[in-house]
C-alpha cells in the first residue's frame, strides 16, 4: 500500500515537468498567434522594421535574430582559444594533478558568477576600453556583447571538453608514443581526433547557453532596433529586445515580443537537443 | 652457430616509481640478435617496468626514475632522445589498440603520419602489403583497407598493432603481454608469427603464459621482486632452474 502510494507521488512528482515545459510552449504559442496572423510567419521573420508608431506599427524579428546569431558565434569563435588550451590543460598535460584541479575549480567558479556582475564588468571595464581602442564610438555594440558573453561560455565548454579529453584512453595514446610521436603530436593526430565529436558537442552545448543569456547582452549591445551591419555596431539580440521592452509593449507589439521569444526557445531547445544527442554519441562510442 | 654480438644490453637497470622502492633492481643481461626472449615472473614483479624502460616509456611520467643503462648496439639509449630510441624500438601492448578514428591502411602508416613524414603513394602501398603480409593479415583485409581499424577481431587488431609497429622497421619489437586479452586461436596465431618475424626483428616478450615462453623463445628471463633471478636458454630453465625461485614459480607453488 504504502508502496504504491510512493509509485504514484512519483509519478505526479515527474510528470509536472513536461507538464510546466508543454504549457510554456502552450502559452508561447497562443500569445504569439497575433502577430503570426498579422504580419505572417515568414515575414515577420525576415522583416527588419521595429516600429511602434500608431496607426504605421511594424515589427519584425530579422534584427534580432541576426544580433543573436552574430554575437553567440563571435563568442564562440572568442572562447574557443581560451577553452581549448584550458581543457588541454586539465584534461591531458596537468591530468589529475593539483594544479589541473586548482584551474578547473577557478573554471568553473566563472560559470556561477551572476551575468549582471559580468554586465557592470563588461560595461565600466569593456566598454571605455573599446573606445580608448578606437574600435567604435559608443563602446557598446555586437564586439563588446560577444566578448563578455565568451567569457561567460568558457566554463562549460573548458569542462565539458576537459572530460571528452579525458577519456581518451592511455592505451592509444601510448601506443602513439611508442612509434615515435610527440606530445604535440599525440595530441594533434590522437587526442583531438578521438575526442573531436565530444569536444565539438561541447561547444554546441556553450552556444546553447550563449543564446539566451540577456542580462549581459542587454547591458552591452547598445539596444538599437536595426539589423547590425558589422561586428562594432550596435544592435539587439532576441533575448534583450524582449527584456527592454516587455514592460512598456501591450498588444501587438507584446504578441512579437513573445513571438521572438517563441523562436528563441525553440533555437535553444534546437541547439540543445543536438548537443545532448552528439554527447550522448560520443559517450558511447 | 655464427657468434652472436648483444644487440641489447641491460647493465645494472634500476627503475624506481618512489624514492623508497625500486620496481626492478640491478637487472644484468644480454639480448641475443634475432631471438625471442621471454621474460617471465608473478604479477608485480617488474618484468613489464624493464620492458617499458627499454623504449624509454618511463620519460612519459615523470615521477619514474631510470638509472644504470641499457645499451641499445652499444649505445645507451638513456642518454639517447626518446624519439630516436622509440623509432627504433617498438611495442606491441597487452590489449590491441588500433586508433579508432584511421583505417585500416592509416593504422598500419600511423608511425609515419604521427611523426610527419611523407611516403609517395606507391611507398604506402607496399609497406602497407608488406606489414600486413608479416603478420599474415593481408589475405583478410586486403578488400576492406579503408574500413576502420577497429572494425577487426581482436586477434586481427593485434597482429594490426604488431603491422604498425614493424611499419617503422624497427631493430628490436618489445611486447608486453600481447596475446593475454585473446582467444587460444588468435594466440596461436601470433605465436606462430612471432617465430617467423625473429628473422627480421629481435623480440623481448613479457609473458604470464610459461607454455607460452616454452614455444617460442630461446632464451629466458625469470624475474622476482624486481630482481632478475634467472637468465639462460629456456629449455635448459624449464628442465632444470637452477634456482629455487624459478622452480618454484615453474612448478606452480608460486605465482
Amino acid at each position: 500500500m504504502n508502496d504504491k502510494l510512493y509509485k504514484i507521488l512519483l509519478f505526479v512528482a515527474a510528470l509536472i515537468v513536461p507538464i510546466v515545459c508543454g504549457g510554456v510552449l502552450y502559452a508561447l504559442v497562443t500569445d504569439a498567434y497575433e502577430a503570426f496572423e498579422y504580419f505572417g510567419f515568414f515575414n515577420f521573420l525576415t522583416s527588419s522594421e521595429w516600429s511602434y508608431t500608431e496607426g504605421a506599427e511594424h515589427y519584425g524579428a530579422l534584427p534580432f535574430i541576426t544580433g543573436t546569431l552574430m554575437t553567440t558565434l563571435l563568442a564562440l569563435v572568442f572562447c574557443i582559444p581560451f577553452s581549448l588550451p584550458v581543457a588541454l590543460f586539465v584534461g591531458e598535460y596537468f591530468k589529475g594533478s593539483k594544479v589541473a584541479s586548482v584551474l578547473s575549480t577557478v573554471t568553473d567558479l566563472l560559470a556561477g558568477i551572476p551575468s549582471i556582475i559580468y554586465g557592470l564588468w563588461g560595461f565600466y571595464t569593456l566598454r571605455p576600453l573599446i573606445m580608448a581602442l578606437n574600435i567604435s564610438p559608443q563602446g557598446s555594440g555586437i564586439l563588446t556583447a560577444s566578448l563578455v558573453l565568451a567569457i561567460m561560455i568558457v566554463p562549460y565548454a573548458a569542462s565539458l571538453s576537459a572530460e571528452f579529453i579525458k577519456m581518451v584512453p592511455n592505451d592509444l595514446k601510448e601506443g602513439a608514443y611508442s612509434l615515435g610521436a610527440t606530445r604535440a603530436e599525440v595530441i594533434r593526430k590522437v587526442v583531438f581526433p578521438v575526442a573531436g565529436s565530444g569536444i565539438f558537442s561541447s561547444y554546441i552545448l556553450a552556444i546553447g547557453r550563449a543564446l539566451g543569456e540577456t542580462m549581459t547582452v542587454t547591458m552591452l549591445i547598445g539596444n538599437t532596433n536595426n539589423v547590425p551591419d558589422s561586428i562594432t555596431s550596435t544592435g539587439n539580440s532576441m533575448a534583450s529586445i524582449i527584456a527592454n521592452q516587455f514592460g512598456e509593449a501591450d498588444d501587438l507589439r507584446l504578441s512579437s515580443l513573445i513571438a521572438i521569444g517563441l523562436i528563441l526557445f525553440l533555437i535553444t531547445a534546437f541547439i540543445n537537443m543536438i548537443g545532448k544527442i552528439m554527447i550522448k554519441r560520443a559517450r558511447i562510442a | 652457430m655464427e657468434s652472436v654480438t648483444p644487440i641489447l644490453e641491460f647493465n645494472k637497470t634500476c627503475v624506481s616509481y618512489t624514492k623508497q622502492t625500486m620496481a626492478v633492481k640491478y637487472v644484468s643481461a644480454a639480448i641475443d640478435r634475432n631471438t625471442i626472449t621471454a621474460i617471465m615472473g608473478p604479477s608485480g614483479c617488474g618484468k613489464s617496468t624493464l620492458l617499458r624502460a627499454v623504449n624509454l616509456m618511463h620519460n612519459l611520467y615523470p615521477n619514474i626514475r631510470v638509472d644504470g643503462e641499457i645499451l641499445l648496439n652499444g649505445e645507451n639509449i638513456l642518454s639517447m632522445e626518446p624519439i630516436d630510441v622509440r623509432h627504433r624500438v617498438g611495442m606491441v601492448f597487452q590489449r590491441p589498440a588500433p586508433f579508432p578514428t584511421m583505417s585500416i591502411y592509416d593504422n598500419v602508416l600511423s608511425g609515419y603520419a604521427l611523426n610527419g613524414i611523407r611516403l609517395s603513394k606507391t611507398e604506402k602501398d607496399e609497406t602497407v602489403e608488406r606489414c600486413l603480409k608479416n603478420v599474415a593479415l593481408w589475405d583478410e583485409v586486403k578488400d576492406v583497407l579503408n574500413k576502420k581499424g577497429t572494425f577487426l577481431s581482436g586477434g586481427q587488431q593485434q597482429r594490426l598493432c604488431i603491422a604498425r609497429a614493424l611499419a617503422m622497421k624497427p631493430d628490436i619489437l618489445l611486447m608486453d603481454e600481447p596475446t593475454s586479452a585473446l582467444d587460444p586461436i588468435a594466440t596461436a596465431h601470433i605465436e606462430k608469427l612471432m617465430l617467423e618475424l625473429q628473422k627480421e626483428v629481435t623480440i623481448l616478450i613479457v609473458t604470464h603464459n610459461m607454455g607460452q615462453a616454452m614455444r617460442i623463445s630461446s632464451k629466458s628471463m625469470f624475474m622476482y621482486l624486481g630482481e632478475l633471478v634467472e637468465y639462460g636458454d629456456t629449455a635448459t630453465m624449464f628442465s632444470n632452474p637452477s634456482d629455487e625461485r624459478t622452480k618454484a614459480y615453474l612448478t606452480g607453488q608460486m605465482g
